[in-house]
């Protein structure tokens, strides 16, 4: 299975999630921001970091760069694009998956692990995955999700919530919303289900020495899922 | 021509910046104020000297990057 890895000014979780996909079997390429095509993928990630140093709102600048009229046109053709934390913001700039991440209620950098409980299998993300509650790291300014009242009715209706903030026993509750996110919402999905933004990382939770392993059954499970 | 335009963020918008401007104006004991809403200003020189063209391109600006409209509203306020 193919992956590409976009590389933007100011990614700095490029290379971790190149070393993530590689580790459970992807075939990755990084692709740099100023290119034109795409080489061929089954899987395109745009990854965490802090792209043109985040000015004017984040994500809004990598959103106009050159490689991402062809995420936009593979992704309007059904392919799968994920957007990790920076990621998610760029895709939400692009208009991919509906809202907005805004500044973190309580003003200050969240940099800690949380648990999200996974809300909809029924995609390619989360299909076939045994746990419904993972424990995922967070490093984020602006993680803060929001959407129109319209916009979430739709979103609900449509079933595209893919994660929520919760405790380690799947509770969503105020108490475990890190950052002020309307109804906890972590993940989004587009309509269609190929594209996912979600804040927290995956690919920090791949190595039971540095940190955890719900990252590699999500990368394991991805892979298996794309075959 | 100099154009400007000013992003707000919408009414039912959170903006916790604007909170903790106001608590600390509060606490430096400027007690008349309602609420304190940040935003963003651009001036932007515009190769075009019609006033009305000069507007409409900002406007455009303003439509595909400078605001996001799903949280925030634009004004075009100064034209010289």
């Amino acid at each position: 299975m193919k992956s590409s890895v976009i590389t933007f000014p100011g990614s700095n979780c490029d290379r971790d999630m190149d070393v993530a996909l590689k580790k459970f079997g992807f075939k990755n390429k990084m692709v740099w921001h100023n290119d034109n095509e795409l080489p061929k993928s089954d899987l395109v990630v745009l990854p965490g970091g802090f792209s043109y140093g985040d000015y004017l709102r984040c994500g809004s600048v990598a959103s106009k760069s050159k490689i991402m009229q062809s995420v936009i046109n593979f992704a309007k053709s059904g392919g799968l694009v994920m957007g990790i934390c920076n990621g998610f913001q760029i895709l939400v700039e692009t208009g991919l998956v509906p809202g907005v991440l805004l500044r973190n209620k309580y003003l200050e950098f969240i940099c800690r692990n949380v648990f999200v409980k996974i809300d909809n299998k029924d995609n390619p993300y989360f299909k076939n995955l045994e746990k419904d509650i993972f424990e995922l790291h967070i490093a984020h300014n602006e993680g803060n999700y929001f959407c129109t009242g319209d916009q979430l009715k739709e979103i609900k209706d449509n079933n595209q919530v893919a994660i929520y903030y919760c405790n380690n026993g799947g509770k969503i509750e105020e108490e475990f919303n890190p950052n002020g996110s309307i109804k906890n919402i972590a993940g989004i999905l587009n309509k269609e289900k190929n594209v996912l933004g979600m804040m927290p990382h995956p690919e920090r939770m791949i190595d039971s020495c540095l940190s955890g392993e719900d990252g590699s059954l999500f990368f394991k499970n991805l892979l298996n899922n794309i075959k | 021509m100099k154009i400007s335009a000013i992003i707000t963020l919408k009414k039912d918008v959170l903006d916790p910046q604007g909170k903790v401007i106001h608590q600390t104006l509060e606490d430096m004991n400027f007690k008349n104020v309602n609420e304190v809403r940040q935003g963003k200003y651009f001036e932007i020189d515009v190769k075009e000297n019609d006033p009305k063209k000069a507007k409409e391109i900002v406007e455009d600006m303003c439509e595909k990057l400078l605001a996001n409209l799903v949280i925030e509203n634009y004004k075009i306020i100064e034209i010289q």
